[in-house]
């Protein structure tokens, strides 16, 4: 399924509607690189509180997809990861380091103006 | 089959499936009591052994079943494949150590996720992983 993604003043917002196939992430990658670009952008939420589980593969691709938008010059704040996901996610070993996390999309928010020193009007 | 048992198959044919198994995995689970982070836990340990099959396998099938031993019950998950099979199991059971261009976290994460795991493997022949997670 399609991410939608919405621009919120230098902010982009990529709210996740549905449990997401490989295909669809790596889709979310792609459209989130070009965006970055054409708004000029400085930071990226990606809302996940609707995954059911984020396994390695997803993790991997939420990593990749942070450092590769950070080469574009835009932060990334992953938001919204479910207690149980984060539980199965230690235990599988997984961590998303160098990534930026926060609770919500209100802590996702307040988590991008400070790292990028400005407010999103 | 026991009355209130239940079997569930999913064939494994490409990445769409391992949604449909790790799915279908949690609905069993909540359905036969398992609550808490142990239906998520149950539903990654499929998603890492499904994408197992699909990674070097291509054709498999996931059977997600509820098994009872002295009373207890577990939710038995068999990941089945008759792909390559795998030299050096242990090798593959370290973690970090993998042969595509996965993360090598997938069997080594579905055991640590899991309470019982058991791995065979012929070369030629293919892979058998049976896990179990018992109800608390």
């Amino acid at each position: 399924m399609h991410v939608p993604i919405l621009k919120q003043g230098g902010y982009l917002i990529a709210s996740i509607q549905s449990v997401l196939s490989d295909a669809d992430l790596l889709q979310l990658r792609d459209d989130l690189a070009d965006r970055v670009g054409q708004f000029r952008s400085r930071g990226v939420i990606i809302d996940v509180t609707v995954l059911d589980v984020i396994d390695s593969f997803a993790t991997r691709t939420l990593r990749g997809i942070a450092h590769m938008l950070k080469l574009r010059g835009a932060e990334t704040v992953i938001v919204g990861i479910q207690p149980e996901v984060a539980f199965a996610m230690v235990q599988l070993g997984l961590t998303l380091e160098g990534v930026g996390t926060a609770l919500d999309l209100e802590e996702g928010l307040a988590f991008l103006d400070t790292q990028t020193k400005r407010g999103s009007k | 089959m026991k009355p209130g048992a239940e079997e569930v198959h999913v064939p494994i044919n490409s990445a769409g499936d391992i949604v449909t198994a790790r799915q279908k995995g949690r609905a069993l689970a909540t359905l036969l009591g398992f609550s808490g982070s142990d239906p998520t836990v149950v539903a990654a340990a499929i998603s890492e052994v499904a994408r197992n099959i699909v990674n070097h396998a291509r054709h498999g099938e996931i059977i997600i079943e509820s098994v009872n031993q002295n009373g207890r019950q577990a939710i038995q998950v068999t990941a089945r494949d008759e792909g390559p099979g795998i030299p050096d199991v242990e090798q593959a059971m370290q973690y970090g150590y993998s042969t595509s261009k996965g993360m090598g976290v997938g069997l080594p994460g579905a055991k640590w996720l899991m309470d019982e795991f058991d791995i065979a493997s012929q070369v030629g022949k293919g892979t058998t992983v049976t896990m179990k997670k018992w109800l608390r």
